[in-house]
Formats: C-alpha cells, sequence, structure tokens
C-alpha cells in the first residue's frame, strides 16, 4: 500500500546559508545601472566573492554583463562574461563566481533561466537583486537562492528562497560616510578635523548619557535594566589605577610624544638649512 | 606641496603664448567617484602589505579631472612574455569596460603606499611614461596602513612641469636647478581631491546607513595605541636619513676631487707660463696653454641630486605623518586625561 510513496522534496536545503555584501558591490551596481544602454531596463552581472567554512557567502566585486531582453528570452553575453571572469581573476585568483546579480524589485521570469546558466558554472549560486528603481518605496536589496522542487525523481520546478544578507558595511564605515552619502564633497577631512568630528561625538554620547541617567535620578524617565547595565559595565571597563600611577602613565606618554615631535621638527630644521647650504655652494 | 600656484599660473600663460589654439588650463582639482575611491580600498587592502597598482579611467574637464571608475593591475610578474600578457590584459579590460559604457580614457594610475614611501625614480619614470601618452595625468596615493587609524589616506600627486622638463633633459647639476630655481619642494604637486557620488548611491547610502552615533571610524581614532605605527615611521626616517649621508658623502667626494683638480689644473698652467717665458726667451715658438689630452683636464660628471631631492622629499614626508600622528596622540592623551579626572 506504502510502497508506491512519492515524496515531495527540496535540494538543497539552505539552512545555514546568508551572504554578506561589500559596500562595492552596491556602488557598482548603481554605476552599472547609471550608465545602462538606452533601451535596457536592468542590469545583470555576475557577482564573484568566496564561501566561508560556515556557508557564508562573502560578496565582494561584481561587473555588469551586457545582455538582451525580449518579452519571454534573455540573452546574456557569455563570451563578454568569460573574458572579464578571466580578466578579474589574473588580479585575485581567490574571488569565484558565487551568483548573479540583477536591478530591479522582485524576481521576473527570465530570471530561472539566468539562474540555470550560473548554476552550471557554479554549485548553488546566489541570486542578488538591487532595486535601483526604489519600485517600493525603499532600497531593497535582497538575496536569493533557488531550491529545486521535486516529486520523485520528476523535478517540478525551481523555487527562489530567500536567504539572510548582512549589509552592515565596515568598510564604508572606515572610509566615513560624510564623504560616501552626500553627492558632492569638497574636500577630503584632514587628520585633525576628523579627529574633532570623534571627539565632538563622544563628548554628544557622553552628554546623552549624563542626561539619561539625570532624568533616572530624578524619575522622569522610566528605568531601563539593560541601558543601566551597560553603562555600568562601560564604566567597569575604565582601568582602575591610582591617580599617582596614571599620572606617571601619562607624563610618560607626552614626554614620549613630545620627544618624537621635537625630533622629527629638528629634522625638517636640518633639512631646510642644508638646503640653504646647498644653494650657498653652488654659488661659490 | 601646492607651494606656488601664482608660478603654475605664469607658466601656464606662457605655454598659452607659445602654443596658440591650444588652451593650456592648469589643472586644479581630481574630482574622483565614491565607487573609484572604494576600488582603490580593497584592491590595496587585499594585498597589503604588497604593494599594488591600477588604472584610473575617466575625463578631463577644463581644469578638473574626474575619475569616475578604475581597475587593478595583476601582481607584477618580471618575465619578459608575462608583462606582454600584462599589456593584452589591461586592452582586455578597458574593452570590456567599454562595452559596458564605463569611460575608457586613461587619466593616470593609483598605487598603494607603506607608511607613505612613495617617492621614489619608479613613481617619476612611470609618471613620464603615462605623460607621453595622455595629455593630463595624476597619481592617486593610498596607504593602507594609515586607514587603520581612522584616517583617508588618499593623495593625488603630479610632477611640477619644471621638474619634468629637467627630467627629459636629465640635467641635474647644480648650475641648472639654480637657474631653474627648483629644489625638493617643488618635485610633487599635490592636487586637492573633491568627492562626488551619482544620486542614486547617495540615495542608496542614506537608506541603507540610517545616521549610526558612532562609526568605524571613530572607534580607529580613538584608540590610545600608536606605537607600532611611529616606531617603523621612525625607522624609515633612520634609514632615509642614511641614504642622505650616503648622497651627502658622494657630493663631498665630488667637490674634493673639483678642487684638487683646480689646483692641478692651477700648478700645470704656472709650469707651462714659465716654460713659455723660457722658450720666449730663447725665441722659440710658446706651448699652447691648454693641453685637452692631459688627464687633469678632463670634466668630474657632478653626480645627479635626483637621489638626494627624493630622499628629501620623502624625509620631509615622514616628519609631516610623525607630527600629525603625534598631534592626534597629544591630544587623545589629553582627552583620557579628562575622562579619568571625571
Amino acid at each position: 500500500m506504502a510502497a508506491e510513496q512519492t515524496v515531495l522534496q527540496f535540494f538543497p536545503s539552505s539552512a545555514s546559508l546568508s551572504a554578506r555584501v561589500h559596500p562595492l558591490l552596491v556602488f557598482n551596481i548603481c554605476d552599472c545601472y547609471v550608465r545602462r544602454p538606452d533601451q535596457a531596463e536592468r542590469v545583470i552581472g555576475t557577482l564573484l566573492g568566496s564561501v566561508s567554512a560556515d556557508g557564508t557567502v562573502d560578496i565582494r566585486n561584481s561587473y555588469a554583463v551586457p545582455h538582451n531582453e525580449s518579452s519571454d528570452q534573455v540573452a546574456l553575453d557569455i563570451e563578454y562574461h568569460h573574458n572579464m571572469l578571466l580578466s578579474h581573476q589574473k588580479v585575485n585568483p581567490k574571488e569565484v563566481i558565487v551568483g548573479w546579480y540583477s536591478t530591479g524589485f522582485g524576481l521576473t521570469g527570465g530570471s530561472a533561466l539566468i539562474h540555470d546558466f550560473y548554476a552550471r558554472e557554479v554549485t548553488n549560486p546566489i541570486h542578488l537583486t538591487v532595486d535601483t528603481g526604489f519600485s517600493s518605496g525603499e532600497a531593497s536589496i535582497k538575496a536569493y537562492v533557488s531550491i529545486n522542487l521535486s516529486l520523485g525523481d520528476q523535478p517540478l520546478a525551481a523555487q527562489f528562497h530567500e536567504i539572510p544578507l548582512d549589509l552592515r558595511m565596515v568598510e564604508a564605515e572606515r572610509v566615513g560616510y560624510d564623504i560616501l552619502k552626500t553627492p558632492v564633497v569638497d574636500k577630503l577631512p584632514s587628520d585633525l578635523e576628523g579627529m574633532e568630528a570623534s571627539v565632538q561625538r563622544l563628548l554628544a554620547l557622553i552628554d546623552d548619557v549624563y542626561k539619561y541617567v539625570d532624568d533616572v535620578v530624578e524619575g522622569r524617565v522610566e528605568p531601563d535594566n539593560n541601558v543601566g547595565r551597560s553603562i555600568s559595565d562601560t564604566l567597569a571597563l575604565v582601568p582602575k589605577m591610582s591617580p599617582a600611577t596614571f599620572d606617571k602613565l601619562l607624563n610618560d606618554r607626552l614626554q614620549d610624544h613630545l620627544l618624537l615631535l621635537y625630533l622629527s621638527s629638528l629634522t625638517r630644521t636640518q633639512l631646510t638649512i642644508a638646503e640653504k647650504l646647498n644653494t650657498a655652494a653652488q654659488i661659490l | 606641496m601646492m607651494a606656488n600656484p601664482n608660478q603654475t599660473m605664469a607658466r601656464s600663460f606662457v605655454q598659452v603664448a607659445a602654443a596658440p589654439g591650444e588652451v593650456a588650463q592648469p589643472l586644479r582639482v581630481v574630482q574622483m567617484e565614491g565607487l573609484a575611491i572604494l576600488k582603490i580600498i580593497k584592491h590595496c587592502k587585499e594585498f597589503s602589505p604588497a604593494l599594488v597598482t591600477g588604472q584610473l579611467l575617466g575625463l578631463d574637464v577644463g581644469s578638473v579631472l574626474e575619475v569616475t571608475n578604475c581597475f587593478p593591475f595583476p601582481i607584477r610578474e618580471e618575465d619578459e612574455e608575462l608583462e606582454a600578457d600584462g599589456a593584452n590584459y589591461q586592452l582586455e579590460m578597458m574593452r570590456c569596460l567599454r562595452e559596458v559604457n564605463v569611460d575608457n580614457n586613461t587619466v593616470g594610475w593609483y598605487q598603494s603606499t607603506l607608511l607613505g614611501s612613495f617617492q621614489t625614480v619608479e613613481l617619476v619614470e612611470t609618471f613620464l611614461n603615462y605623460q607621453e601618452n595622455i595629455r593630463r595625468c595624476v597619481c592617486i596615493i593610498y596607504d593602507p596602513s594609515r586607514s587603520n587609524q581612522g584616517v583617508l589616506a588618499l593623495k593625488a600627486l603630479k610632477l611640477s612641469n619644471s621638474f619634468m622638463d629637467l627630467y627629459r633633459t636629465n640635467n641635474f647639476t647644480g648650475e641648472k636647478l639654480r637657474e631653474k630655481n627648483l629644489s625638493w619642494v617643488d618635485i610633487f604637486e599635490e592636487i586637492p581631491i573633491k568627492v562626488s557620488n551619482s544620486v542614486l548611491i547617495s540615495a542608496f547610502m542614506s537608506e541603507l546607513e540610517a545616521d549610526t552615533p558612532v562609526t568605524q571610524c571613530d572607534y580607529d581614532r580613538l584608540q590610545l595605541s600608536t606605537n607600532p605605527f611611529l616606531e617603523r615611521n621612525v625607522e624609515f626616517l633612520i634609514e632615509c636619513m642614511d641614504d642622505l649621508a650616503v648622497e651627502q658623502q658622494k657630493f663631498q667626494f665630488y667637490y674634493r676631487n673639483l678642487s684638487r683638480q683646480q689646483t692641478q689644473q692651477q700648478t700645470w698652467l704656472q709650469q707651462r707660463r714659465i716654460d713659455n717665458n723660457a722658450r720666449k726667451a730663447a725665441g722659440e715658438e710658446p706651448l699652447p696653454e691648454e693641453d685637452p689630452s692631459n688627464p687633469i683636464f678632463k670634466p668630474i660628471p657632478e653626480p645627479s641630486r635626483l637621489d638626494s631631492f627624493l630622499i628629501t622629499n620623502q624625509i620631509s614626508n615622514y616628519c609631516n605623518q610623525i607630527n600629525g600622528v603625534v598631534g592626534q596622540s597629544l591630544s587623545r592623551s589629553y582627552l583620557m586625561k579628562a575622562l579619568h579626572d571625571n
């Protein structure tokens, strides 16, 4: 009776799969979209990166691939794709194909076809969609993997399954959002200006904490145990030392630095003198 | 290093007068797209501490040089066959990028550096190579080691025109340099960098990254430990000083030889005059007062000052870096003191 049991199966399971996106990718895709040919609706391209042992896909680079799209078929320039792949591998052999991207919101009929093509290049490719048209009203970037739905041995369909995407961009933070967010920045911040901004932000944060604590003490704000705990944790991080030790530490440090400053100024003065002497020697 | 804007202006006017029809505007600003900056940073960082280079693509618009894209070069191999391979790679990449409508004018190159030790003869030579093919060229220098301190260490450099003229004729004698009034500060010109992003990108970034109170940048900047960085800086500085001392010795040697030769020449001349007087008294023809075949009249080649100029530049660069970092570090120390007192 149960001999003819058919099982609906999902391949492969995507339990631990997630993706991380390098900020460069967003920039590259947007740039390609801005520079797309006149008649093209969207941009399609290849994603490069690596897969770490725990199943996280690190998407680090991308390039656009020209394509032609009519109502029901998509023609990808495969030769271009291979040329570009070879060039990229020359520079960084560690970056391999991990999937493909397309601009626009959600999936279209053509997606499955292109996905099949990439599935031949790499097992289990990732499909990234970037909504450059802001059609959903917000900037949405989504990643999918394809899951084969089969009935017994009979493949039925492919289902796109959304996977978690990590959009924290530490790299972009390092560069500073101020220069990445605004359309035009006239001047790169110098060392000291950056320092000033950081110190100001730190002061603002300390003020916020003061205000919060005061408010709680005065009973104006409902105390939150979690916030209180993290404040006390942070305060506990300040190393406990006697004022004498601290002063010594600080003074030693200041003296070291002043010495360096002195040395470098001395060197510079030397250079100027040498320059003058050289000129004098030439005149003789 | 943009020490003398008036001079550049004056030079360009001279050029305009000399070549009617061709308007030579001096390069004022390098405008970089965020994309190019991120690509450079990614490439340089991934291969750090190895030094890498790549090509900049963009447009030359009046006094602004726009850098809109770039691509990395593979790590250079010495092999000849591979070198041809590299050229192929470059062409292929340009062709591919053109197909997706990327600006494919070369406007210069970028390279990573270690603690700002980039002022070398190679850089000067690469620059001249580029300059031969394209009218306006710029070199972007990125220092991955400094980005860990929350600094975006990006610099746009070009060689000054007067230096290039001098380099082409290969004349680095003291006399020529004095004539041109060229000192070591005039070799490189730093050009201010402007950053631009397409509106689409800025919309995306603003949407994806809500304003956070603290960024990685702030953590990096407030990091108290700067000693490893300073140590290496001072180490490099000492090496440079040694190099400079060697160069100075070369010059001392040259001047010593020169003065010895001059005394020899004088004695020879006096001897010859005494001889000639004797011959005149005897009614014979006087001998010429010059003798090109005599080795003491052979001019001693003057050593080139290029190396010492570059080293001097390097040293002043290290000094600036030390000053900058120490300045920041001092303010951090005082900040720490204030926090601790509270």
